[in-house]
This record gives structure tokens, C-alpha cells and sequence, in this order.
């Protein structure tokens, strides 16, 4: 059963500018997922994609303009804030900017029960000492303030607080790229092993493909707003179709190997107040017909992954 | 995998939690000037507690013998008024003692009718944005167009003369300070990612507001309010000069300063002693705000 089910999720934000037309920025654009439990869907795309209004749209922080969130199996805009809480919490990027440097740290961790449940003090302290534990943070720590935690600390400290509620479905909105490459590692290990402990599933959403590659059981490729490919980890890494993920995993630098002979991408992310006609991503692909400047790809199943293009 | 999730270790000196009072003071402590300031008020609070008792004069009781008599340090001084008399011949000390309590008062009332209006105001501007933020923040800026003394007047004008009007006139006064400044630090605050962080747990508005914003916009907020404390006195004395703050024969210190300007030359201790009482109780003030405020910040601990 998938923990995790996403209809056509659409969000537009009005733009208003005084003797213009009302236009609209098309953040989402229809984009549709499931994951099941304990798999990761690694979300992957340039900045300004969408990524961060996905996970925005997903913790209620965002109205979604259309389409439907289903948290196993209810419909999110239906779940009371408790059920909500414990059933999808998100994790941020920066650890020096996700949590308030005036609180302690069992405060820090404790704060969503504190909000949802009616548990005493003392519980909830004892309750974050043990997520503590969890994480790798000894629970002596506990009365320490942030700025007494090195980033890997209070990347766990941020952890931790997604963890008190006990969620089904985890989103981690580029968790590790402010940490220190050796640090990254421990964290994503920890994430991993907590995943096989807790049942959690991820949303995993980053820029950094060897990251995703390796936490995701899945991948999705968003481009302005929509998704241009979604399919099984090994294939659209190892075998990229849409010439955005090819161009994408092409010009994701490597030490290991030579650079490929894929040519690196082109030009700008377009401004999505102006998205271009037809396919989004014409003006910038190799591989563009004039049929991809009239007409939008659906998203059709093609060497068994999802991909929207016509020259596929 | 076990060894990159084992137990972080950070120091050996294993950290017993304090008490907040506890480790409150173990950061304060540590700046001298704070704790000298500290003494300062204490000394003026206890003064002004016990005034009655420590005053050997009625501070309105006039000597007809004893006309602006120096104090005892000067030529002509007597133990019986040790800081003189002034040119109504009323007993100096018993005046200052006194004129702690309504000075203290006074700064005391301005900064906290000033400070939560001027917190609230500038919390809700600085959170909620857009057309609240554009209403208070004029609001806030007709009270900024006057001149804050002839606002003040104005204000005293209407509401009548006397110490509680004119301290609500300085508290007016006092507002924008405190909006401004709320409201600068809740922008900057409002868009760090912990304030997203509590939204996805649920948190209220409110609380939002109060228990992870405010506590982060209290360092400047404290250094403004130990300024407002003394702009609270003078302004206050200031209306006093112009006789629509406290009355005489009220014992106000700067009501006494204002009094004692004509015998700046002739009795300098009439001018002199009130303006250091200020002074000193102003300073006491400040310094206690200064430490206050790094005791306060756990970003400055060391």
C-alpha cells in the first residue's frame, strides 16, 4: 500500500502587476506520485523547479491550488492537525536556520508534542531524551543550547524533532547539502538506518544526484513545475531518456569518472511567469522538434519508467 | 554502520543543567558595569521603597529659617540639612529621597506602557505584513512626524495637566521606538527556516509569535528600554518644567531641576544634586541592560 498518494498536485500563485494582465506562476504543475512504505522517492531538478513548493504543498503550508494529497489512504485537507503532524514531519536544509538558537535542545525536540499531544513536561523531556538516543545525540546534551552543536549535531536535533511524532512519511528537503562532506555521510546513514527502524518513507529531495542515488528506491526529474520523468532509481540514472535528466546526470560532476560525452545543459531555467509554448523545455534541448513547440508531452510509460517527451 | 551513528562526544566536563535563575546569574555576573548598574537600582529601589522612613524632612515642609542653606561639604552647611536647603528653604535630601519614588515610578510606568504597546504593535506589523504591517507602520509614522515633546504637550493639553497624563504623553512618544525596532527584527526573524519549522508541527500564530519569535527580538528590545527609562524621566521632567507634568510642590527630580535654574549661579547644589540622582539612576539603568542583554543572549555566552 502506498503510504504516500499524490493526484495531479497544482499550485499557482496569482501575479499581480499594476497595467498587466493577472498572470500566474505555475509552481506545480500537475504532478502526480505514490510512494509505498519504506521506499524513497528521490526528487531531483535545478533551483526554482518547484521542489520546495512541493514539500511547502505537502505540509499544509501551501494551499494547493488543485489536485489531492492522500496520507495513507485519507485525504490530507481531511486530517485533524494531530493526525497530520504524526503522519508526515519534514526536515530542513540549513541546520543554523531550522531551529530557534533560544531553546534548549530537548525544548527544540519536544516542541511538536508539546503542540499536538497533552503530555506533561516531564514525559516529553523523557520522550526526546530517547529520541536523542535515536539519532546518536547522548541525552546529556539535552539542556544544551544550539550554538553549543557542531552542524552535524543539530542536523540530528532537527531530526529528532521529526521523529517525536512518529510519522509515517518523512520529507527531507536537502537535509545533508549544508553539512561537511564527511558529516553528510554519517547523516545519510543515520537517515538510512532510522528508515529500516522506524518504517519511515522518504521524500527525498535534493540536488545533489549522488546523494539521491544513493538513498532513492525511486527518482523523480521535475522541470518547471511538471515532471519529466519518474521511474525506478537504476533506470533513469543509469539509463536517463528525457534529454533533461540525460542532460542532468551529464553535468553532475565526478571524480570517479571521466566526463561524459553527453553535452553539459544549456542556458537558463526559463522565468516560469513566461514558460515556453509547447514543452517547457524546447529552448533549451538538443534534441527539440518543432512539434515540441506547439504541443505539451504527456507523461507516458516508455522503457519502463514514466517519461514526457514526444522524441522518446 | 554502527560506528557512524556512535554517541557524539563534545567535552569531558560533563554539563549539569542550572536553574535559569542560576545560570542567569552566573553569566551576569561576570560583567562588572552590569553588576554595578544593578546596585545602582537596587540602592535607588530600596530608596524609593523606603522614602518615608529615610527622609528626615517633609519633603513639602518649608523652614522659613533656612533659605537656601549649601550643603554641609560647603562653607555655611549644617547637619541638619546635609545637602541644604533650596530657595523655599524645604530640605534637599528629604526632596531627592522622595523624588526617587516618583522618578523611578515614572520611568518605570513610561517604559511599560510604552514597551507593550510598542511590543505588540510591532510584533503584529512585523509577523502578519502587508496591509497590517501598512497600517500600524503609518500609524507610527503620524506619531513620528510630531516633534516628541510638542506631542507630548499636546497630548497633556488635552488630557489635562498632571503626573499620570504626562506619563502617558511620554508613553505615546516612547511607542515608535519600540514598534520600530520589534518590527525590524520579527521581518528579519519571520523568514528564518525554524518559524517554517514550527508551522509544519502545527504551531499557532500566536505562539509563533510569542514563545519563537519574541525571545529571539529581546536584546535590542532591552537596550531600548533602559534608554526609554531615562527619556521616560526626562521627557517627563521636561513637561514638569513647562508645568503640565508633576505639580509643585511635588518632589520631582527633574520638576527640582527645573525649579533650581534660576540659582544655578548662586546655589549650584539646587541644580546639581537632582541631575545627578538622574544621572546616576539613568546610568544604573543602561548598564543593567547592557549585561542583561548579554546574559540574556545565549549566542554570547562563552
Amino acid at each position: 500500500m502506498n503510504v504516500i498518494e499524490v493526484q495531479n498536485l497544482k499550485k499557482h500563485y496569482p501575479v499581480r502587476k499594476p497595467f498587466k494582465a493577472l498572470k500566474h506562476v505555475k509552481a506545480l504543475d500537475g504532478v502526480s506520485f505514490s510512494v509505498p512504505t519504506k521506499k524513497t522517492l528521490g526528487i531531483v531538478g535545478e533551483s526554482g523547479c518547484g521542489k520546495s513548493t512541493l514539500a511547502k504543498t505537502l505540509m499544509r503550508l501551501e494551499v494547493p491550488t488543485d489536485g489531492s494529497v492522500s496520507l495513507s489512504g485519507t485525504d490530507f485537507t481531511n486530517m485533524t492537525g494531530k493526525d497530520f503532524h504524526s503522519a508526515i514531519q519534514m526536515i530542513f536544509q540549513d541546520p543554523y536556520n531550522s531551529i530557534n538558537p533560544r531553546k534548549k535542545a530537548w525544548q527544540l525536540i519536544a516542541e511538536p508534542l508539546l503542540i499536538n499531544t497533552d503530555l506533561s513536561k516531564d514525559e516529553c523531556f523523557k520522550i526526546a531524551c530517547e529520541t536523542m538516543k535515536k539519532v546518536g545525540l547522548r541525552p546529556e546534551l539535552a539542556h544544551r543550547y544550539p550554538h553549543m552543536f557542531s552542524g552535524g549535531q543539530r542536523q540530528r536535533i532537527g531530526i529528532a524533532r521529526a521523529l517525536v511524532m512518529q510519522p509515517k512519511v518523512m520529507i527531507l528537503d536537502e537535509p545533508v547539502s549544508a553539512l561537511d562532506v564527511s558529516i553528510q555521510a554519517q547523516v545519510l546513514n543515520l537517515l538510512m538506518k532510522l528508515q529500516d527502524d522506524m518504517d519511515l518513507t522518504y521524500l527525498f529531495i535534493s540536488h545533489d544526484l549522488h546523494v539521491v542515488k544513493h538513498i532513492s528506491d525511486e527518482i523523480l526529474v521535475m522541470y518547471l513545475g511538471k515532471v519529466v520523468e519518474y521511474g525506478a532509481r537504476d533506470k533513469v540514472f543509469d539509463d536517463p531518456k528525457h534529454p533533461y535528466t540525460k542532460a542532468l546526470v551529464a553535468s553532475s560532476p565526478s571524480i570517479l569518472k571521466e566526463a561524459s560525452d553527453e553535452p553539459a545543459i544549456q542556458g537558463e531555467l526559463p522565468s516560469p511567469l513566461n514558460p515556453p509554448s509547447g514543452c517547457a523545455f524546447h529552448k533549451r534541448c538538443p534534441m527539440a522538434t518543432e512539434r515540441c513547440s506547439k504541443e505539451t508531452p504527456e507523461l507516458t510509460e516508455k522503457f519502463g519508467r514514466k517519461v514526457a517527451c514526444f522524441e522518446v | 554502520m554502527s560506528e557512524t551513528i556512535a554517541l557524539d562526544l563534545i567535552d569531558e566536563n560533563e554539563h549539569v543543567p542550572d536553574s535559569f535563575i542560576k545560570e542567569f546569574w552566573n553569566h551576569f555576573k561576570q560583567n562588572k558595569g552590569a553588576v554595578a548598574g544593578l546596585a545602582l537600582i537596587i540602592v535607588f529601589v530600596l530608596i524609593a521603597l523606603a522614602a518615608p522612613l529615610l527622609a528626615p524632612y517633609n519633603p513639602t515642609f518649608l523652614q522659613d529659617n533656612a533659605l537656601r542653606l549649601p550643603p554641609i561639604w560647603a562653607e555655611g552647611g549644617t547637619w541638619s540639612y546635609p545637602l541644604g536647603t533650596d530657595d523655599v528653604g524645604r530640605d534637599i535630601l528629604s526632596r531627592l529621597i522622595h523624588g526617587a519614588r516618583i522618578s523611578m515610578g515614572i520611568g518605570f510606568a513610561v517604559v511599560i506602557l510604552s514597551l507593550t504597546s510598542g511590543l505588540f504593535l510591532g510584533l503584529f506589523a512585523g509577523y502578519y505584513g502587508g496591509k497590517v504591517d501598512r497600517l500600524i507602520m503609518r500609524f507610527i509614522d503620524i506619531v513620528m512626524a510630531f516633534p516628541s515633546i510638542l506631542l507630548a504637550i499636546t497630548v497633556v493639553s488635552v488630557m489635562g495637566p498632571g503626573i499620570s497624563n504626562a506619563i502617558i504623553a511620554v508613553a505615546i512618544v516612547a511607542i515608535p521606538n519600540f514598534t520600530r525596532i520589534v518590527r525590524a527584527s520579527v521581518m528579519a526573524e519571520r523568514k528564518k527556516q525554524y518559524v517554517m519549522a514550527s508551522k509544519t508541527f502545527g504551531a499557532s500564530n500566536f505562539r509563533i509569535m510569542v514563545f519563537e519569535i519574541l525571545p529571539n527580538c529581546l536584546a535590542p528590545l532591552i537596550v531600548q528600554a533602559t534608554l526609554g527609562f531615562s527619556d521616560g524621566i526626562l521627557n517627563a521632567a521636561a513637561l514638569g518644567f513647562l508645568g503640565l507634568g508633576a505639580q509643585p510642590p511635588t518632589p520631582e527630580w527633574g520638576t527640582m531641576l527645573a525649579d533650581a535654574r534660576p540659582f544655578i549661579e548662586s546655589s549650584p547644589w539646587m541644580v546639581t544634586l537632582p541631575g545627578l540622582c538622574i544621572l546616576f539612576s539613568v546610568l544604573g539603568f543602561n548598564l543593567f541592560g547592557d549585561g542583561l542583554r548579554d546574559a540574556l543572549d545565549p549566542r554570547l555566552k562563552k
